[in-house]
């Protein structure tokens, strides 16, 4: 490494450096396109001056908007870094940014060292070659030069599990093989400083963990790592930082697991935007969550009945798919009602409705949820809808209502949140039931 | 260890230190295309002859039979192929480059490497077409006897103002078409009537000498001018200004276009 004479030992640690960075987009600049080259040139050549003063007038009326703005942050050599927040807050500008896909309208960022980022796995995949040939051409892209491709192709393929199918075009795989070739190329690249937007939400339960494993790999070598995701669960394993943006601005930064809970106790009042898949022409327009009388609700008492009610608009009909909810506290998943095991599917789905899915008696500490929502294809192998939060809600009571008389009862905000009824038997021969279910709540008149 | 600075007016001094690094990236895009453009045709390859052939077949009836042009010694087919293969080089090549940001918008938007490298890997796949080809003339110019002459050592110099012309509009229309998708619906027109305005199915000595010089705007007429007179010989020699409007102008497509495409290079990402 030469020795920077003019940088101080605190600056050659920084991998990467932001200063006062910002992104402005035209949100008219839309607009304008629409009207096409025909139009900017007929009017332009027809009357200039008025077209000259029309265009000044567009650019006024042009709203802009600051997709991210004033982002001050250092991010050292070999640190974990999660970057979190809701659609639309600016972390894809920001990845963007860092991989230079796009440029800063303002600021700037200093970078120390070879970067890869990965805002997607597969880019450039084409799927008329093999696989083996979209190993080269994907490898190439990402960065990889040949001989470090040929070097590492046997690892890649042993990876992703597809060695017999290596010489059939990718437009064959399945989309779980492409998936896994797609990550295994991502896998191997080999730089100091790796930016990686939510490609983990693609693949089965299994591939998912061993990608998040290999990611762990990575970072475990005292590489630097930036990590985008909506799934909370995967930043909070791999991240010791997390960083979160909020419409555009650096809203929190610091230690993992307060700026996440910060995060769930914030998010919970968002409400989650509809959702839509083109291919399969199906809109995911509301999840609501009901109580036991039917009634919109965002906080549940342990022990009471939770529905999930999923308002969908299937524009083409969607016949047997598979719907995967599943609750998921801050730490980690809780409970699932998953078609794919207990295969009780609708027949069909076809134009606006909704169908519903009752969780009885939830055994939940007080704490904050997510309903998390997966629809699968009548296959059950392609996502229709990926993983995804869909609905957040909390969970609040005081637990001594349900016999809790423990000293450090407020732990519980933090505990492991499922609990299925148990029963301490002592010594003494005393029998200690307990249980979070509505029958076990003393009814406190308040 | 590489050091990288990113800032919204600053991103040139590394273009071209990456536009070195992606050199594998250049050609990786090009054996792609190579690999992708004859799968599930079923003649494949053979197209990369069958297109100059039937062109010059047409071309060959329409002007020389029906036209009666005159081909000042020369037989006509070969005159005719001598036009069509810098020419469909330069029209299909163009048009390709044209569309190759819009086509892998995905990638655009998705991954850096200098965009430079997917417009410009066009270029070379289709150079490979273009060789391809070309010893087809040279076999056409065996069965007709025909020797060239010591012109022919002035071929490289053609051949670089064909690529540069091809690259230099290649860059325009690429970029042009991210912003403007007109552009697509455009090229094929100008496609369709270059090739009457540049002298591909006729000599450009047809054209009245006072004609000459405005005829000679079209830098394609100078290149293929050029390319006629390397490899056959043209009794009356080359039109000198008609060489140095080619060589001016395309320095000038070139360097216009590289400096287009740069210019907006950095927006691609925000508007494809």
């Amino acid at each position: 490494m030469p020795n920077h004479s003019f940088a101080n030992s605190a600056k050659r640690e920084a991998a990467i450096t932001i200063e006062n960075l910002g992104k402005k987009y035209h949100i008219g600049q839309q607009r304008a396109k629409d009207d096409g080259m025909r139009h900017v040139i007929e009017s332009a050549v027809r009357t200039p001056l008025a077209w000259f003063r029309a265009r000044r007038q567009e650019r006024l009326k042009q709203v802009d908007f600051w997709a991210l703005r004033g982002v001050s942050l250092e991010i050292k050599r070999g640190d974990v870094v999660g970057i979190i927040g809701g659609n639309g807050a600016g972390k894809s500008t920001l990845l963007k940014l860092l991989s230079r896909i796009t440029v800063p309208t303002e600021g700037r960022i200093r970078i120390d060292g070879r970067v890869a980022s990965l805002l997607e796995v597969g880019t450039g995949f084409h799927p008329e070659l093999t696989g083996r040939e979209n190993i080269f051409l994907n490898g190439a892209i990402l960065g990889m030069s040949r001989s470090e491709i040929l070097r590492k192709f046997d690892q890649i393929v042993e990876f992703a599990e597809i060695d017999e199918f290596l010489d059939t075009p990718v437009k064959r795989y399945s989309s779980g093989m492409y998936v896994r070739l797609a990550f295994a190329v991502a896998a191997h690249l080999d730089p100091e400083i790796l930016i990686v937007d939510e490609v983990l939400a693609v693949g089965d339960a299994s591939f998912q963990k061993k990608c998040l494993a290999q990611m762990g790999n990575i970072a475990g070598e005292g590489r630097t790592v930036v990590f985008v995701s909506h799934n909370v669960e995967a930043v909070r394993t791999l991240c010791q930082r997390v960083i979160w943006i909020k419409d555009g601005l650096l809203h929190r930064d610091g230690e993992a697991e307060e700026v996440i809970g910060d995060y769930f106790d914030n998010i919970i009042i968002e409400k989650v935007q509809a959702v839509t898949n083109r291919d399969f022409g199906l809109i995911l327009e509301d999840v609501v969550l009901r109580n036991e009388h039917g009634e919109e609700c965002r906080e549940f008492k342990p022990g009471d009945d939770l529905t999930v009610e999923i308002h969908y608009d299937a524009q083409k009909s969607l016949e047997r798919p598979y719907i995967i909810l599943s609750i998921s506290g801050n730490n980690g998943g809780c409970f699932a009602a998953n078609m794919l095991l207990d295969g009780r599917r609708p027949e069909v789905l076809s134009g606006r409705g909704k169908l519903s899915c009752r969780f009885r008696s939830i055994p939940l500490y007080p704490q904050k949820y997510a309903v998390r929502i997966c629809i699968r294809d009548g296959n059950g192998s392609d996502n229709i809808i990926p993983y995804q939060d869909a609905a957040y809600f909390s969970v609040a009571c005081d637990l001594a209502d349900y016999g809790y008389q423990g000293q450090f009862v407020g732990r519980a905000a933090t505990s492991t949140p499922v609990v299925v009824p148990y029963e301490w038997h002592l010594p003494d021969g005393t029998i200690a039931p307990m249980s979070l279910e509505a029958a076990s709540r003393v009814v406190t008149t308040r | 260890m590489t050091e990288l600075l990113i800032e919204s007016d600053r991103v040139e001094q590394q273009y071209w230190r990456d536009l070195w690094r992606y050199r594998e990236l250049f050609l990786f895009f090009a054996w792609r295309d190579l690999l992708v453009r004859y799968k599930q045709t079923v003649v494949g390859i053979s197209w990369t002859l069958i297109r100059p052939l039937l062109t010059m077949i047409i071309l060959t009836v329409v002007f020389g039979r029906l036209g009666k042009m005159p081909a000042g010694g020369v037989p006509y087919p070969l005159l005719v192929l001598c036009g069509t293969l810098p020419w469909q080089f330069f029209s299909i090549s163009m048009f390709e480059a044209g569309e190759s940001l819009v086509a892998n918008a995905s990638m655009v938007s998705k991954v850096y490497f200098p965009r430079l490298v997917m417009t410009a890997s066009k270029i070379l796949i289709n150079l490979v077409d273009f060789f391809v080809s070309f010893c087809f003339l040279a076999i056409l110019m065996l069965w007709y006897r025909y020797v060239p002459h010591m012109a022919i050592l002035f071929l490289p110099l053609f051949l670089l103002l064909m690529i540069g012309a091809t690259l230099g509009v290649g860059l325009w229309v690429a970029a042009l078409m991210v912003q403007y998708r007109d552009i697509r619906f455009i090229v094929p027109f100008v496609v369709q009537f270059g090739l009457y305005l540049s002298p591909v199915g006729y000599q450009s000595s047809v054209v009245p000498a006072k004609f000459r010089l405005l005829y000679s705007l079209n830098p394609m007429v100078g290149i293929i001018d050029g390319f006629r007179w390397c490899l056959l010989g043209t009794k009356e020699g080359i039109y000198l200004p008609g060489v140095a409007i080619a060589i001016v102008g395309v320095t000038l497509i070139l360097v216009s276009g590289f400096w287009y495409f740069r210019k907006t290079e950095r927006t691609f990402a925000d508007i494809i």
